[in-house]
């Protein structure tokens, strides 16, 4: 008798832990999911004419304000943005993303040094982008870019860092 | 290790003793499967806080976007239909479960002295369940969510201090608006949790204050525990409800219909499920008798429910012995039933728009255009004008069509479709087709042109039907036509299509107050006409 009564007893324990696990499972799955996977991306790298490269001086890096149209999260929107183009040579031209890479603030250009100043911490990167001082840990990230005639046009991605 | 931590815990908070109290607890004799509801219910209110919690992180809670959002979160976000299916379902599942755990504690008259509070707080919290429903409802915000809220504020406006009740829920009953919204969500994920959580502690409390309700016999037998088989059969009923709201989410889907839009007057509302038999029973009371069935009668069955334990003062006996509280159930699940079986009935068939279906660019451009589009092909233009994307091989003679919209006057383009060239066969078109044609090479845009490669045979064939027959002189679609007919879009959610079919030979037999006259189409034309016109969305 007792010993059915403790069987009973292990089993109504080990059912209950069971059930509940399957029900905590198939509750923390897509929860799971649902916050930690990207959700479908609607980005598609699409070219922004923002210049003409014939205004650029070497060396010497604009400020340039856009209008683009961006998909955040459920809406498409039409906002202003804004990138450092620098043409670095008589062929090339790059395109910096205006974040500094440290944490995220607006970095600014200083004619007398001729560098790029980050205000926050003092991060100190060259006209190309390349870290010179302070705690940046990798170069600005620039954005890819492509000349059509004398249009400078750049996509909302960034070209891939070796 | 797992024992010192559990010792320090208890030693610091005594959590582990108090979960031992709370699974130890005595339980009468007769306590089972009965007695599982409220348990489930308890589990169906956390998953609904849950899925809740998870919908929220993705919802911009505003009209003008809060259905956008509902869309990135059932097309874009990872799981995300999931997480909303188990809320919609969970909804009604948790309705189901907390009105079955009301009709056991009454059928076992469990409600009696001394627990009189415990009954009438699940009352509130039945009521409050209730509410959750109603809000949430509107929070889709697509043609079902407006349309059934306003329907919901109109009932309000009729309540004692209604225009007082229309103020607080931020509308005066002609539209629902911003205000309205951001109150109903306010009160869908502040106000009514908060309430919510706090009463089901005082239930649960007064529920271990009292104990379980005992049977008559239970005084004779020795007590149980509620660990382990008590705590195991709850598990189990909650398992049971949860697959079953499991199976829901993976085999129905729950709609999003078009972003709700007041002006639209083809739209039939009607309410979730669970009060379907409120708006039927609202049918019964006509014109100023109204307020009785909207709010006097239910105010009385609300009032009678909360007071049962006093209405009823004998002594506790055995369930089957309680004839009278059984008959009151029966009586009521046979009216809900039969309300509920009429409105249904009642409802008229309707093909509710998909929300998230993609609309095509040909169902979006004028019918003269596309039966341009037929004409175009039947009169193998693209032997000469490619439509962009020049095939491969010979350059074709002609300019390529894609390129820019033709600004060639238009006795020109007549001369030209009728013989292209004096070498070439002279064309077969009728005159009403070259002028679609003409339409299309002259007036298209953007979707014209993909309509024009991606539309398909039958959809042409319809709007040459469409245009052979004039139909556009009295009737507008997609913005083109007159107005002496009603307009054509979304048709399909207005009739049926054996409506549509026998209307073209029998317009009065239809609606008598019509004035279209009859049109004697061979049965293939009538059919390619009623697929197109009925595949045009709003």
């Amino acid at each position: 008798m007792d010993q059915q009564n403790h069987t009973r007893r292990s089993f109504y324990i080990r059912a209950t832990n069971l059930l509940g696990g399957l029900i905590g499972a198939a509750l923390a799955l897509p929860a799971a999911a649902y916050l930690l996977v990207k959700p479908k991306s609607q980005d598609t790298g699409e070219f922004i004419e923002v210049g003409d490269v014939n205004q650029l001086l070497v060396g010497k890096p604009e400020e340039v304000v856009y209008h683009r149209t961006r998909v955040d999260g459920w809406k498409k929107i039409d906002e202003k943005a804004t990138t450092w183009v620098v043409r670095t040579n008589d062929k090339t031209v790059i395109a910096l993303a205006p974040a500094c890479t440290h944490l995220g603030c607006a970095y600014h250009w200083e004619d007398e040094t001729q560098t790029f100043l980050c205000p926050c911490h003092t991060s100190v990167f060259g006209a190309d982008g390349t870290v010179i001082s302070g705690p940046a840990p990798r170069p600005l990230d620039r954005y890819v870019t492509k000349v059509a005639g004398n249009r400078l046009l750049i996509s909302s991605k960034f070209v891939e860092t070796v | 290790m797992l024992k010192s931590v559990l010792a320090w815990l208890e030693d610091r908070t005594g959590l582990v003793s108090g979960i031992q109290h709370f699974l130890d607890e005595d339980i009468p004799a007769s306590a089972g499967w009965h007695q599982v509801f409220g348990s489930v219910a308890l589990f169906a209110f956390l998953t609904q806080l849950l899925s809740g919690i998870l919908l929220a992180v993705n919802y911009a809670p505003t009209p003008s976007e809060a259905w956008e959002s509902l869309r990135f979160i059932v097309t874009q976000a990872t799981a995300g239909s999931i997480i909303r299916s188990l809320h919609h379902w969970g909804a009604s599942a948790m309705i189901v479960v907390v009105v079955l755990h009301l009709v056991q504690v009454f059928l076992w008259g469990a409600y009696k002295k001394p627990r009189e509070v415990t009954w009438m707080v699940g009352v509130v919290l039945l009521l409050l369940t209730l509410a959750f429903g109603l809000s949430g409802y509107l929070l889709a915000w697509d043609n079902r969510a407006y349309w059934g809220t306003m329907v919901t504020t109109q009932i309000t406006a009729l309540a004692p201090g209604g225009k007082i009740l229309l103020t607080l829920l931020g509308t005066d009953g002609s539209a629902i608006g911003r205000q309205t919204f951001a109150r109903f969500y306010a009160a869908h994920v502040t106000l009514l949790p908060i309430i919510t959580g706090l009463l089901i502690v005082f239930h649960v409390y007064l529920v271990r204050k009292h104990g379980v309700a005992p049977a008559p016999e239970d005084e004779a037998l020795p007590k149980k525990k509620f660990f382990p088989e008590q705590i195991f059969k709850d598990t189990m009923a909650t398992f049971l409800w949860f697959a079953a709201v499991a199976l829901m989410v993976a085999l129905v889907k729950v709609p999003l219909g078009h972003v709700a839009d007041p002006t639209d007057i083809g739209y039939t509302p009607r309410p979730e499920w669970y009060f379907l038999f409120l708006f039927q029973f609202l049918k019964v009371f006509p014109g100023p008798l109204e307020v009785v069935g909207a709010v006097i009668l239910p105010g009385v069955a609300v009032a009678s429910l909360m007071a049962a334990p006093f209405l009823d003062r004998g002594k506790v006996a055995r369930v089957r012995q309680r004839t009278g509280a059984i008959a009151l159930v029966a009586l009521s699940g046979i009216g809900w039933t039969a309300l509920t079986a009429r409105a249904i009935q009642t409802t008229p068939a309707m093909i509710e728009d998909d929300g998230l279906a993609e609309v095509m660019t040909w169902q979006q451009i004028p019918a003269s255009q596309l039966a341009g589009v037929a004409a175009f092909r039947q009169e193998k233009c693209s032997m000469c004008h490619a439509i962009g994307a020049p095939s491969e091989g010979s350059a074709p003679v002609g300019p390529d069509l894609a390129r820019q919209v033709s600004s060639r006057p238009v006795d020109w383009l007549r001369d030209h479709i009728h013989q292209p060239d004096p070498e070439s066969p002279v064309s077969t078109l009728k005159p009403v087709q070259v002028s679609s044609l003409i339409q299309l090479v002259t007036k298209r845009n953007e979707k014209g042109l993909d309509a024009w490669r991606t539309a398909p045979e039958d959809a042409v064939e319809g709007a040459t039907v469409y245009m052979a027959n004039q139909c556009g002189s009295c009737h507008t679609l997609n913005e083109e036509g007159g107005k002496r007919g009603p307009e054509l879009n979304g048709l399909r959610q207005r009739r049926e299509r054996a409506w549509v079919v026998g209307h073209f030979l029998d317009p009065k037999k239809f609606s008598t107050k019509s004035t279209m006259p009859a049109y004697k189409l061979p049965p293939q034309e009538a059919d390619r006409l009623t697929t197109y016109i009925m595949s045009i969305p709003r």
